[in-house]
Formats: structure tokens, C-alpha cells, sequence
């Protein structure tokens, strides 16, 4: 598997899951994600696997739980509003530790919206979007290459973890076609799932549950879950950093937003600029130790984003007590998204 | 090397198809690309417009704001996107439906072609694309025209691969008017 391919994101992020052993697939359509339940419809049946376009958002968030507590590897995908719907199915995976793959190719909101390009889902996924004050794994792809690597990424973490994983992403990496290397499942040692749903016939019966009733026990779930949440801050943070090293102002943006930034960045330094790039990749866990690093040296940084200002929030939390943010977005809509020569006078703004 | 375009048209004229021939041609050459379709409610009759980055190293942002190049094929994207073409860029439109003498800047370099009246005298009026697919890489070099039989087999369904010869004559011939 070394051949380069010439494919939609969405669809690579589809085989990805396909080569990640992901047998199961639960979806209700909706643009611009359809590529996704298209590509499993095609693929899952004659793997032996199950493609189910279920009746609702809901049912496909719920059959992915049920799927995941019999400990098979599964996914759902969505966009914005099918996301919504999903938010209670995710609180209760995430309650019961459940271990599943949440796509979210984002469109504009609120409400039905448009179909185009958007990063204002950021908050409801990286901050819980559910009840009951949860996380989960967020991973943001900037190309097809990342959308095929993080999905892969996405099935072990969330394995690992025992915590749902999300991808998210919009219509420019999921529409978009590009070059890019598909590769085997790497190897990884992941503990065996001895929680699976099991009934009293086969030995000690095991239940997948989130309800805590006795005195303390809740407490006790939520400060174990919340471990885990300490424990990817520390292990698995992951993000890029381009040309920081002299750098006299960070640009800092993900997913799409960020490969437009980074040709901005570029063209900065075509001019005589110094600017550098830091791309989170994990949205949760959120990079701030590369935030609060980065800013003891250079004291500005530029927060660009698809929305009218949400991942800034979390840079502003992470960055050295002195350094200033910027922002600049957009809400996103047909007409919106923003050019790198856009990017560019802003950056210049700041030099 | 980087190239970038514009391809514009109306839905049905062929536009996607042309980003994503160019995507195979450069890929089967070993250079990297991106297809970027404008992702909005594109039917037949409505706007269709997609971006291709062909490069040797990264081909950077999906998102071009000036291309360098666009290929027109109808009035109403020669309207809209002329106007963002760099300065010193080329414009080659469709002169079968696009009247260019309106343009007001004398900056870029525009080429006139009557791609429709091309296509139809090579035996399909559907063919436009494939004339502004020649003509575009005949002028810019972005891929050699001789990889496009190879690129066609590639972006087609076996089905449809009966057409190819018909399609290479249209290549070529918008390839001939540059």
C-alpha cells in the first residue's frame, strides 16, 4: 500500500477506517459527508461488515453504542445539525467509557445553516457537547493525507482511552481531492477489552452503563474519567509547528483554516516577515504546553478560525502571561471562506 | 513550479470533470495536486467552479484567492471571476458564450476560444470541457497533453472509455488554438 492515490477526503478517511478494522458503520445522509456512508454502503458488505443507514442521527449514534459495548470497532459520521442530534448519544458513550468514531464534516450554522465550510463546531466538541461535563478525543485533519492518518489514529486512541473520538473537519479537507499514501494499520499494543457486554451464562455478567446511584459513586466515575482527561494532556498532544524558531508572531489556526494559513505564513516570509505557524492537530487534548513554550520567547500570536472566535479562547488560557492574541475569523457561509492573500494582510497587520 | 487555475462554468459544461482530469494527468506525472470543487448546491444550469494546484513540492492552500490562470466557460463566471485573475495572468474563455470586450483591465492576457463551435465540429457539443482542458495545458506546460490518455483512463468509468479517442481530438484540437 505505498501507491499514491487521487481521492476525496471523505473517502479516504472512509478506507482509513475500512484498514483500521472499523466493520460497522451507522449514518443518516447529510452534505457534505455523504461520501462517507456512500463509500462504506460500497465497501463494509463484502468484508463481512455491516453498512446500517438508520432512521435518525439518534439511532445511528445509539447502534454505534451498542455496537462499541460488544467491543467491535465502529463509526458514525455527521455533519453540524446531525451532529446535534447525536450529543446525547455521545454523553452516554462517553459515561459508560465507550470506545467509537464520531465524524463531524462541518457545515455552516446555526441552525440548517449552508453546506459551506465551517470550524463553529469547535466548542460543542472539544467542551463536551453533551450533559454532564465529559470530553472527547478531537482530532482535526488539514489534508486527505490527515484525514486517512488521524482516522486510523482516531479507532486507537479511542480504543486506549476508552473514550469516544471525533474527527472534525468541513467541506474543504472532505470535498477536496489530493494526492496522498495510504498505509497498513500500524502496530500498537491495545489492552483487551475484558468490559464488554456480557450476560451471567458465560461467567460474571458484565454491563455497560452510566448510571451511578450509590453514595459516592458518581463522584468517584467522574474523577476517573477526568484522570484520563489529565492523562492524553499528557500523552497525547499533537501538533505541528512551521518556522517558529525566529518567529516574531504565531499564526496559529487547524483543519482547513490552517493549510490556508500556512500559505499565508509563507508568503509572509517571501516578504521579509517572520512568522511562523503552530497548528494544534489534537484539539482535545488542546496543545497548551506548545501555546505557553512558544509564547515565552515570541509574544504574539494571531488566532485565525472559520467562526467568529472560539479555538482563541483556548489559545488565550494557554499562552505566557504577557503575550497578546489577536484574533481574525469569519462566520462561515457561501462567499465566506477566506483566501491566503486575505490572510496575508491580516498577518501584515501584526508584523 | 506551482500552477494554479480557475476552471468556471455551469453545471452540466463539464467543469469538475476538467479539475479532476488535470488532477490525474498530474499525479501520473509524480507531481502533487489539489482539486478543490466549490462545494455549493451545484446542479445542472447552476455555478460550478473548482480550483487545481499542480506543484512539484507542497502544493500549499487549496484555496487560491488570484489564480494565476482561469479557464471560462460561461458569461457569468467571466463576470465574477476575471476580475481575480493576477495581474499579469492569462484568462482563456469560451468566446462561444463569453463576450470578453467588456473586460476592464488591461493587465492580464486573455485567449478567445470558440470551444463550443470546437466541440461540435469534432462530433459532441459535451466535449467543451476537453478543449479547455488542451488549450490550458498547451499554454501553460502545468502537464504534457500526451499524459491526458492515460489521465482519462483513470477519471473515467470503464464504461465511458469508449470515448476516449473523441476526447483526445478534443484535447488536442484545444491544444492546436493556443
Amino acid at each position: 500500500m505505498t501507491k499514491r492515490l487521487f481521492m476525496k477526503g471523505n473517502e479516504a478517511l472512509a478506507m482509513a477506517a475500512i484498514e483500521a478494522g472499523c466493520r460497522y458503520y451507522f449514518g443518516y445522509p447529510i452534505t457534505p459527508q455523504s461520501d462517507i456512508p456512500e463509500y462504506m454502503a460500497r465497501e463494509l458488505p463484502r468484508l463481512g461488515g455491516e453498512f446500517v443507514q438508520a432512521e435518525s442521527e439518534v439511532a445511528s449514534i445509539n447502534m454505534l453504542l451498542g455496537a462499541s459495548a460488544t467491543g467491535a470497532r465502529a463509526m458514525t459520521s455527521s455533519s453540524s445539525p446531525g451532529i446535534s442530534l447525536k450529543q446525547e448519544g455521545i454523553s452516554y458513550m462517553a459515561g459508560a467509557e465507550l470506545p467509537g468514531v464520531i465524524v463531524n464534516i462541518c457545515r455552516s450554522g446555526p441552525g440548517l445553516g449552508g453546506i459551506d465550510a465551517s470550524q463553529a463546531d469547535y466548542f460543542q466538541a472539544v467542551k463536551g457537547g453533551g450533559h454532564g461535563g465529559y470530553h472527547i478525543i478531537v482530532l482535526a485533519p488539514s489534508s486527505v493525507q490527515e484525514m486517512y492518518d488521524l482516522t486510523m489514529l482516531a479507532f486507537d486512541l479511542s480504543d486506549l482511552y476508552r473514550i469516544p473520538a471525533m474527527i472534525l473537519g468541513d467541506s474543504v479537507v472532505g470535498q477536496m481531492k489530493e494526492s496522498f499514501v495510504p498505509h497498513p494499520r500500524p502496530l500498537r499494543d491495545l489492552p483487551p477489552k475484558e468490559w464488554v457486554v456480557r450476560g451471567r451464562e458465560k461467567g460474571e455478567q458484565r454491563v455497560v452503563k452510566s448510571l451511578y446511584l450509590g453514595d459516592g459513586e458518581l463522584e468517584a466515575h467522574n474523577w476517573k474519567l477526568h484522570a484520563r482527561y489529565a492523562e492524553l494532556k499528557e500523552k497525547e498532544v499533537r501538533r505541528e509547528e512551521f518556522m517558529l524558531d525566529d518567529a516574531e508572531l504565531i499564526v496559529t489556526a487547524f483543519g482547513s483554516a490552517a493549510r490556508i494559513a500556512r500559505s499565508a505564513v509563507m508568503a509572509a516570509r517571501d516578504k521579509g516577515l517572520k512568522v511562523g505557524l503552530l497548528r494544534p492537530i489534537t484539539l482535545f487534548p488542546f496543545p497548551e504546553k506548545a501555546f505557553r513554550a512558544a509564547t515565552q520567547r515570541c509574544r504574539k500570536v494571531l488566532a485565525i478560525e472559520l467562526n467568529a472566535g472560539q479555538m482563541v479562547e483556548d489559545v488565550r488560557l494557554s499562552v505566557a502571561r504577557d503575550a497578546e492574541v489577536f484574533f481574525y475569523g469569519r462566520p462561515p457561509g457561501a462567499g465566506s471562506l477566506p483566501t491566503p492573500e486575505e490572510l496575508l494582510v491580516q498577518i501584515e497587520k501584526y508584523c | 513550479m506551482r500552477y494554479d487555475v480557475f476552471i468556471a462554468g455551469f453545471g452540466g459544461q463539464g467543469v469538475l470533470m476538467a479539475g479532476n482530469l488535470l488532477g490525474y494527468a498530474a499525479i501520473i506525472e509524480g507531481k502533487n495536486v489539489s482539486f478543490f470543487p466549490s462545494y455549493g448546491v451545484e446542479k445542472r444550469g447552476g455555478a460550478a467552479m473548482c480550483t487545481v494546484v499542480i506543484a512539484d513540492t507542497d502544493v500549499g492552500s487549496p484555496v487560491v484567492g488570484n489564480p494565476s490562470v482561469a479557464l471560462i466557460l460561461n458569461q457569468t463566471s467571466f463576470d465574477k471571476f476575471a476580475a481575480r485573475v493576477k495581474t499579469g495572468g492569462l484568462c482563456i474563455v469560451n468566446s462561444s458564450l463569453v463576450d470578453p470586450t467588456g473586460l476592464s483591465r488591461t493587465d492580464i492576457e486573455v485567449i478567445a476560444i470558440p470551444m463550443n463551435e470546437i466541440a461540435i465540429e469534432l462530433g459532441d457539443h459535451r466535449m467543451v470541457n476537453m478543449v479547455a482542458v488542451g488549450a490550458y495545458a498547451a499554454r501553460t506546460g502545468a502537464v504534457a497533453i500526451a499524459t491526458f490518455e492515460e489521465a482519462l483512463r483513470q477519471t473515467l468509468p470503464e464504461r465511458n472509455h469508449r470515448f476516449i479517442p473523441a476526447n483526445i481530438r478534443a484535447i488536442a484540437a484545444g491544444a492546436q488554438r493556443v
